[in-house]
């Protein structure tokens, strides 16, 4: 398993993604100005603030000789994991719907969140052996911590109502735990195809025991079981 | 050149917490009666061809899914 992590200038979380990549197989980084990302098998867009977040979060990443590459591996198949600020790059191209606005109660916000596995993620799951909430009738849910201030999920109604009838929505916020008014609960979505996942929680911060929660590990497990 | 104006702003019905969050300081300042404070962002560039500027909207300075844009030209 060969993963390839896109740095821009202005990620700040590409030496973690690096680290739970590098736990289910090799990674490397690829710099935004690569046009070129070799062999690889799995490409993360990794979270951070990718040129300084001007204009739009994810605006100006997206035109990035790296991420061209990027939409075509992706359209080709190839399985690719937006985190965070790479959620937005994402969105921003085009890759997944919706778009990240500005956190409701204004403020960044870091804590550990509970996720609700849709079972529809795709490439990136159903996972095996997640507790199970008791909260949410023996669904999966994964604790993830999210921390950013741009990550208020939104689209129309109307597209909306299409990505969860086609079960694009991959995770959902546990009831009452939503951080940032994101519109349905709605915390990660992936491609019709299922091979481009965007979420705002960091997985990649959940790999260690030491850090309090291993869950994030799985879903880098699931693209490695499924590429194997 | 033409000199242009691009004017950005959160779509109608879209929650704008920061127009919410000025509109909520303005009473301690002793402004009243000011209401709908919507915040958005102004592009000023100069364009050797004001035709391309729409695409250029559409495709960076606004995302259209969340924003509206106007284009104003400038008189010099």
């Amino acid at each position: 398993m060969r993963w390839g992590v896109v740095q821009f200038p202005g990620s700040c979380d590409e030496r973690d993604a690096l680290h739970a990549c590098g736990l289910t197989g090799e990674a490397r980084l690829i710099w935004h100005e690569d046009r070129d990302l070799g062999q690889v098998d799995a490409i993360v867009v990794p979270g951070g603030f990718s040129y300084g977040d001007y204009l739009r979060a994810g605006a100006i990443a997206r035109f990035s000789p790296a991420m061209e590459a990027v939409t075509e591996f992706a359209a080709a198949g190839g399985p690719v994991l937006g985190i965070c600020n790479g959620f937005q790059v994402l969105c921003e191209a085009g890759l997944l719907p919706g778009a990240l606005l500005r956190n409701e109660e204004l403020r960044f916000i870091c804590r550990q969140v509970d996720l609700i596995v849709e079972g529809s993620v795709g490439e990136f799951g159903p996972l095996s052996g997640t507790k199970v909430a008791d909260s949410s009738e023996g669904s999966e849910t994964l604790s993830i911590p999210v921390k950013h201030g741009e990550g208020r999920y939104w689209a129309p109604d109307d597209v909306l109502d299409e990505i969860e009838a086609k079960g694009q929505v991959a995770y959902r916020y546990a009831p009452g735990q939503n951080p940032n008014g994101s519109v349905r609960d709605i915390a990660g979505v992936r491609n019709e195809a299922g091979n481009v996942l965007g979420l705002m929680p960091h997985p990649e911060h959940a790999v260690d025991a030491l850090t309090g929660s291993m869950d994030g590990l799985r879903i880098f497990e699931a693209v490695a079981g499924a590429r194997a | 050149m033409a000199r242009v104006r691009v004017l950005i702003r959160p779509k109608e019905g879209i929650l704008d917490p920061q127009g919410k969050a000025v509109e909520q300081a303005l009473p301690a300042l002793g402004f009243e009666g000011i209401e709908h404070v919507r915040v958005g962002r102004m592009v000023e560039l100069e364009a050797e061809d004001p035709a391309q500027l729409g695409e250029l909207c559409e495709k960076l300075l606004a995302n259209p899914l969340i924003e509206d844009y106007e284009i104003e030209q400038v008189d010099a």
